[in-house]
C-alpha cells in the first residue's frame, strides 16, 4: 500500500499560536477546511496584537530589521511550498525581495521620515516617526502570497502589530506564511491572520475601537461603510497608499515631535 | 547744610503697583459695515441671503454683519476655485508661486498691528498673545512654505509631488489667522487652490485677509473665503468636487467629517481635541515649571487644543508646587483683551462659556477641590477666572474632557511608570509636557508618551518648521515642516 | 562648617545630597519670563511713584582707584539732594565707597538718613587669605559703614569648595555687628543661572541680609533674568523660614526703563511688600541722573535733556 500523505490543518494565527476558531466553523476552499474565522476571533486577534505592540515596537530598529530579513530567509528555504500556493515563481521570488527590500527600511525610515527642525528660538527640535499600534489589513484577494506581503510588510516594519484578514479565496498561502512568521523571530502576537469571510470579518475590523489604522486594499466592492466605522475612533484608513515607498509605511507611522529648550 | 537738603522722602509704597490700562488703539482697524463671501478675487452678496453679526466676547458689541454662506455660495466657491485651479495656478513657475506667498508674508508682517488688534478683537485673546504669537507666527508660516513651492521635489525623494486640485479648509475660532496661515500657506506652496471656511465667531480677519490677497495680486479664485456656520462647513466637506478637507476642531465633528468623506478620493487631514498631560518630576526647575504650567493651561484661555489641561504632579513636591502655583495665578489678570498688560482675556462665545461652567460644575460636584484667585471680571462680556482643581481622580469628567477653557485638572503620581500610565490613559494624543532636569528621563519620557508634540521643559511652543498634528483620536496627518506638505499633494 | 540660624530648603542635609535639592534653573524659560515681565506697561502715576521709589532704593557708588574725599563728597550731596531744582525729588538710600572714603562719606550724609555702603573683602576679586577679608569688613564697619558689601570667593565657588564660601559669610557677619551685610554674587562669573541660585541660598544660609549681583567690574552685571533668579531664590527661603532677604541688582541699569522693569518684576515675584529700600536697592551710578530725567519728563510732559542735571 503507498503511504497516505500527512494533510495539514490550516488554522487561525493568532498570538503566535495556530489555533482553530473559536467558532468551530471552517470552509472548504483550495482543497482544504480552512478556519473560518468569527467576531471573537478578531477581537481576540486584536487583543493579542495590543500585547505584543510594546514588545515589538520596543525593539531596536536593527533588530526589527533583522526578523523581517529573517521572514525572507525562511521563505526562501520553504519556497517550493509557496510556489505551489502562488500562482508562480516570480511571485514567490517578489514576495521574499519585497521582505528583504522592506527590511532594509528598518533602521532607515526615520531618517528619512524623520526631520530635524530649526525653529526660530532657543529649542532643539526634532520629529521621529513612531508605530501608530495596532493595524488592522485588509488583504488583496490575489495575488494570494505577494499581495498580502506587500501590505504586510510595510506596516510591520515600522513597528506596528497587524491583524490581517488573509484572501477569502486563496487563504492556503497567508496560513503557511504564517507558520514562517512563527519561526522567524516575529514576536508573538506581532502579525496575526484570520481567514473567513472578509463580508463578515471586515466590519468588526473596521468598528473595532482598539485597532489605530486599516488597510482596505483587500476590501471586495463599497468601502464607505468600512470608512464610517473607522471614523468612531478617528483610525488612519489606507486606500491605496504608495506601494513600494517608505510612504506606504509613513501611512501607519505617527509622527512625534519634540521640543528641548536650549540653554545652559 | 539746609532742612531742605536733608530731606529724606519716607513716604510709604503705595499699596497698588499698579499696571495701567494700555490699550492698544482700535484705530488701526477700519471695519466695514457688512462683508459678504470672498470668492473669485470678490466680495459678493450671500445666495443664502443669510448674515449675523460677528460679536466681540469682551464687551458683546457688534462688530459686523457677516454673511452665512449656503449650499448655492459654496459651490460657487468651489466653482471658481476649480477654475482658478485648472485655468493657471496649478501651471504657474513654481517660482513665482513661491513669490506670491513670499509677498502674503510680507503684507502679513507690515500689517500684524492691524490684524492682531482685530483678531482680540474678534476673538477675546488678549493682545500680547495676538501681537507675540499669532501674527508673527501667521506671517513666519507663509514665509516658511513660500520657500518651498519650488523646492516639492526635495522634500519627497523619488517621488514627483503633484498638487491635489481643490483644498476645503475648516478652522477653528481659537487661533484664526494662525490656522489661516496653518492651512493656507501649504495648500497654496504645493499649488492647490483653497476654500476657506472661518469659525462662525471669528470670521473678521480671514475676511480682512481678503484684502492681503488684494495686495498680493494673488490671482481671483486661488483663495475664496466664505463664512458661516456648521452648515457651510458640511457643504463644503460634502462638495464633489473637492479633492482634499483639512479640518481643525473638536474631535465629534472630525468624526462627522471623517464619515463624511468615506467612500470618496478626497484626501483628508486632522487635527482635533486633546486632553494633554504636563508632567512635573521633583527634579525640575520648579519656578520654570510652574510658568509652564500657567503657560500651558491659561494661554488663550486655556482654547488651546493641545493645553496642558491635566497636570500630573509627582507627590513629593506636590504641595510646593501648588503653592507656587496659586501664587502665581493669583497675579494673572483678566480683563480687556485690547490690554498690553492683560494675560486672561475673553472666553471665545456665551456657548463656550456654558460648556466651561458646567463642566467645572460637574468637577465640584464630583468632590474636587476648585481654586480660583480673586479677580473682578469685567461686567459685559465672557468670562472665566483661571481655575484649578485638585484632588482630581482619573475617572472625573474634568480628568477626562476636553474643557478647552482655562480650567486646569491636577493628579499626582509616584513612579515614572504611573505618570506615564495615567497620561496616555485618553483617548486622546495630541501633545504632552514632562519637566525634569535628568536628560535620560527626558527622552525616556518623550518616546513612551503617545502624543504627536512633546513639550519637555516647556510647553506651547509652535514653530512653522516644526510639525504639529496628534495621536489617536486627537487626528492625523501634520502640519508645519516638511511633513506639513505631504497633506497637500498626491504622487504621480 | 559652622550651622546657621536659618537654613533655607536643602541645607538640612550633608553637602552633596543637598545640592539637587537646593533646585535649579531653566535658562531659556527664565530669560523668557523675564522677557515678558518687562513689556508690561504701568500706569503714569505708577510709573512716577516707581521713579522716585527707584531713585529712594538706589545706593549712589563710586568705586574706582582715583576716588577722593572730594569725589565722595560730591557724591554724598547728590545722594541727599539729587536734583537741585526740585526738592520733592527724596534722598538716594546710601552711597557706596572703599573703606577708606566711608569717613569722608559719613561726614556728608549725618543726620539724613542717607546711609554709608562699604565694600569689603578684597573687593572686587575676593582673592586673599580669609581672615585679611574679615578684618576688611570689621574695619569698614568700624569706621562707621552702616552696610558692609562683600564678595564670596568665586574661586572657591566654582572649584565646588561651598563650604569656604559659607564660612566666609558667616564669618563677616559676625565681624561686622549691626551692620547690614550684602553678599555680592557676582553672577557675571558664575557661568549659570543654577550657580546664581545655589550661590544665593548659600549667602543667606551664611547670614546675608541682601544677595547682590555683582561688583560692577565684571560684564554683564545685572541683568533682568538674573534678578529674577534672585528674588525666587529669596521666594523660597521666605516660604519656607518667614526670613526676608533684600536684592541688590548691582552694574549695567544705566536707564530709568531698566530700573522701571527690575521694578516690575520684584513685584510680580515678591509682591509690593518688596517695594522698599529695605529689601530692594539699586547699585548704580548714572541711573540716578536718568531717573531725574524721567522724573521730570512725568512732571513736565517735555523730553529733557541731560544738561540739566549735574554731574558729580
Amino acid at each position: 500500500m503507498t503511504r497516505l500523505p500527512v494533510a495539514k490543518t490550516y488554522k487561525l494565527f493568532i498570538g503566535g499560536a495556530f489555533p482553530r476558531s473559536e467558532s468551530g466553523r471552517s470552509y472548504e476552499i483550495e482543497g482544504a477546511n480552512v478556519a473560518l474565522g468569527s467576531r471573537k476571533d478578531v477581537r481576540d486577534a486584536v487583543r493579542a496584537a495590543r500585547e505584543a505592540f510594546p514588545r515589538w515596537a520596543g525593539m531596536t530598529a536593527y533588530n526589527r530589521g533583522q526578523v523581517l530579513y529573517r521572514v525572507a530567509e525562511i521563505m526562501e528555504g520553504r519556497r517550493a511550498q509557496f510556489e505551489e500556493l502562488a500562482g508562480d515563481q516570480a511571485e514567490v521570488d517578489a514576495a521574499i525581495d519585497t521582505w528583504v527590500w522592506y527590511a532594509g527600511w528598518a533602521d532607515k525610515l526615520a531618517q528619512v521620515l524623520g526631520t530635524s527642525n530649526p525653529v526660530a528660538g532657543p529649542y532643539f527640535n526634532f520629529t521621529i516617526p513612531e508605530p501608530t499600534g495596532v493595524a488592522g489589513i485588509v488583504a488583496p484577494e490575489a495575488p494570494p502570497l505577494l499581495g498580502l506581503v506587500e501590505r504586510l510588510a510595510p506596516a510591520l516594519v515600522g513597528g506596528n502589530a497587524v491583524v490581517v484578514l488573509a484572501s477569502e479565496r486563496q487563504p492556503l498561502a497567508a496560513i503557511t506564511l504564517a507558520e514562517v512568521l512563527a519561526t522567524s523571530d516575529v514576536p508573538g502576537g506581532a502579525v496575526n491572520i484570520l481567514t473567513g469571510r472578509k463580508s463578515e470579518l471586515c466590519t468588526v475590523l473596521a468598528g473595532h475601537m482598539d485597532v489605530n489604522a486599516l488597510d482596505l486594499a483587500g476590501v471586495v466592492g463599497d468601502s464607505t461603510e468600512l470608512e464610517r466605522l473607522a471614523a468612531d475612533n478617528v483610525k488612519r484608513v489606507v486606500r491605496n497608499g504608495d506601494g513600494y515607498s517608505p510612504w506606504h509605511a509613513a501611512a501607519f507611522l505617527e509622527l512625534k515631535t519634540v521640543w528641548h529648550p536650549i540653554g545652559v | 547744610m539746609t532742612e531742605i537738603d536733608k530731606k529724606q522722602d519716607r513716604s510709604p509704597v503705595p499699596s497698588a503697583f499698579d499696571y495701567a490700562p494700555a490699550p492698544e488703539s482700535r484705530d488701526v482697524v477700519a471695519l466695514e459695515d457688512r462683508y459678504g463671501l470672498f470668492i473669485g478675487g470678490e466680495f459678493v452678496e450671500p445666495r443664502s441671503g443669510e448674515l449675523h453679526p460677528s460679536v466681540s466676547p469682551s464687551s458683546e458689541e457688534e462688530l459686523a454683519e457677516v454673511a452665512y454662506a449656503g449650499p448655492e455660495d459654496v459651490d460657487m466657491a468651489v466653482g471658481a476655485a476649480r477654475a482658478a485651479f485648472e485655468n493657471g495656478w496649478s501651471s504657474w513657475p513654481a517660482g513665482e508661486r513661491a513669490k506670491i506667498i513670499y509677498r502674503i508674508a510680507r503684507i502679513l508682517q507690515e500689517r500684524a498691528r492691524e490684524f492682531a488688534v482685530l483678531e482680540s478683537l474678534d476673538g477675546g485673546k488678549p493682545i500680547r498673545e495676538s501681537r507675540d504669537v499669532d501674527l508673527p507666527l501667521a506671517a513666519a508660516h507663509f514665509f516658511y512654505y513660500a520657500g518651498w513651492a519650488d523646492k516639492l521635489e526635495y522634500a519627497f525623494p523619488n517621488r514627483t509631488p503633484r498638487p491635489l486640485g481643490v483644498a476645503a479648509q475648516i478652522i477653528p475660532w481659537n487661533f484664526p489667522m494662525l490656522m489661516l496661515a496653518w492651512k493656507v500657506a501649504p495648500a497654496l506652496a504645493a499649488g492647490n487652490t483653497v476654500v476657506l471656511k472661518p469659525a462662525e465667531t471669528t470670521p473678521l480677519t480671514a475676511l480682512l485677509f481678503a484684502d492681503v490677497l488684494r495686495q498680493a495680486e494673488v490671482p481671483p479664485g486661488v483663495v475664496n473665503i466664505v463664512t458661516g456656520d456648521g452648515r457651510a462647513g458640511s457643504e463644503l466637506v460634502k462638495h464633489p468636487d473637492v479633492d482634499k478637507v483639512a479640518f481643525t476642531g473638536s474631535t465629534e465633528v472630525g468624526k462627522e467629517i471623517q464619515r463624511a468623506v468615506a467612500g470618496t478620493k478626497k484626501k483628508l487631514t486632522l487635527e482635533l481635541g486633546g486632553k494633554a498631560a504636563n508632567v512635573i518630576f521633583d527634579d525640575a526647575p520648579l519656578d520654570q515649571a510652574v510658568e509652564g504650567i500657567v503657560n500651558g493651561i491659561y494661554f488663550n484661555q486655556g482654547h488651546v487644543c493641545c493645553a496642558g489641561s491635566r497636570l500630573l504632579v509627582q507627590e513629593s513636591i506636590y504641595d510646593q508646587t501648588i503653592k507656587k502655583l496659586k501664587r502665581r495665578m493669583s497675579n494673572l489678570r483678566v480683563g480687556d483683551p485690547l490690554d498690553k498688560n492683560t494675560d486672561i482675556g475673553a472666553i471665545n462665545s456665551k456657548a463656550q462659556l456654558e460648556r466651561i461652567q458646567e463642566l467645572v460644575r460637574s468637577g465640584e460636584e464630583e468632590g474636587a477641590d476648585v481654586f480660583q484667585p480673586e479677580c473682578r471680571l469685567p461686567e459685559k462680556g465672557w468670562w472665566f477666572a483661571p481655575t484649578v482643581f485638585t484632588n482630581v481622580a482619573q475617572s472625573y469628567r474634568i480628568a477626562q474632557e476636553e474643557i478647552f477653557g482655562p480650567v486646569l485638572s491636577v493628579l499626582t503620581f509616584r513612579t515614572p511608570d504611573e505618570a506615564i500610565e495615567k497620561a496616555n490613559n485618553t483617548p486622546y494624543g495630541l501633545a504632552a509636557g514632562v519637566w525634569t532636569e535628568k536628560g535620560s528621563r527626558i527622552l525616556s519620557m518623550a518616546q513612551r508618551l503617545r502624543a504627536g508634540v512633546v513639550w519637555a521643559n516647556t510647553y506651547n511652543r509652535f514653530d512653522p518648521t516644526s510639525p504639529f498634528g496628534g495621536y489617536k483620536e486627537s487626528g492625523f496627518g501634520r502640519e508645519g515642516g516638511l511633513h506639513g506638505l505631504e497633506a497637500y499633494v498626491r504622487f504621480d | 562648617m559652622a550651622q546657621a540660624p536659618a537654613l533655607p530648603h536643602g541645607f538640612e542635609l550633608p553637602l552633596l545630597p543637598r545640592l539637587p535639592k537646593i533646585g535649579s534653573i531653566d535658562q531659556v524659560a527664565i530669560e523668557e519670563r523675564a522677557a515678558t515681565l518687562a513689556k508690561r506697561s504701568i500706569k503714569r502715576e505708577s510709573k512716577l511713584f516707581a521713579l522716585e521709589l527707584a531713585v529712594r532704593m538706589t545706593d549712589l557708588t563710586t568705586l574706582e582707584g582715583s576716588d577722593t574725599p572730594g569725589k565722595v563728597a560730591a557724591l554724598a550731596s547728590k545722594a541727599i539732594r539729587p536734583d537741585p531744582v526740585d526738592p520733592t525729588i527724596p534722598s538716594v538710600a546710601a552711597v557706596c565707597v572703599y573703606p577708606n572714603l566711608v569717613p569722608h562719606a559719613l561726614e556728608r550724609v549725618e543726620g539724613t538718613g542717607v546711609k554709608v555702603a562699604s565694600v569689603a573683602t578684597a573687593f572686587p576679586s575676593g582673592q586673599s587669605p580669609t581672615d585679611i577679608k574679615v578684618e576688611d569688613a570689621r574695619r569698614a564697619a568700624e569706621l562707621g559703614a552702616h552696610e558692609i558689601d562683600m564678595v564670596i570667593d568665586r574661586g572657591a565657588f566654582l572649584s565646588g569648595n561651598y563650604a569656604k564660601v559659607y564660612d566666609e559669610v558667616r564669618q563677616v557677619k559676625e565681624a561686622i555687628g549691626d551692620a547690614h551685610l550684602k553678599v555680592i554674587l557676582e553672577t557675571g562669573e558664575l557661568g549659570t543661572y543654577d550657580n546664581v541660585r545655589r550661590a544665593s541660598l548659600l549667602a543667606i544660609a551664611g547670614g546675608a541680609d541682601f544677595v547682590k549681583t555683582s561688583t560692577g567690574k565684571i560684564n554683564p552685571a545685572a541683568t533682568l533674568p538674573v534678578t529674577l533668579v534672585m528674588l525666587e531664590a529669596v521666594r523660597d527661603v521666605f516660604e519656607e523660614t518667614g526670613k526676608r532677604i533684600g536684592v541688590k541688582p548691582a552694574g549695567g541699569i544705566r536707564r530709568a526703563k531698566q530700573a522701571v522693569q527690575h521694578l516690575v518684576v520684584v513685584n510680580e515675584t515678591l509682591g509690593p511688600e518688596w517695594l522698599t529700600p529695605d529689601l530692594f536697592r539699586f547699585g548704580a551710578s548714572s541711573l540716578l541722573n536718568d531717573l531725574l530725567l524721567q522724573i521730570r519728563k512725568e512732571k513736565t510732559g517735555r523730553y529733557q535733556s541731560p544738561d540739566y542735571f549735574t554731574l558729580d
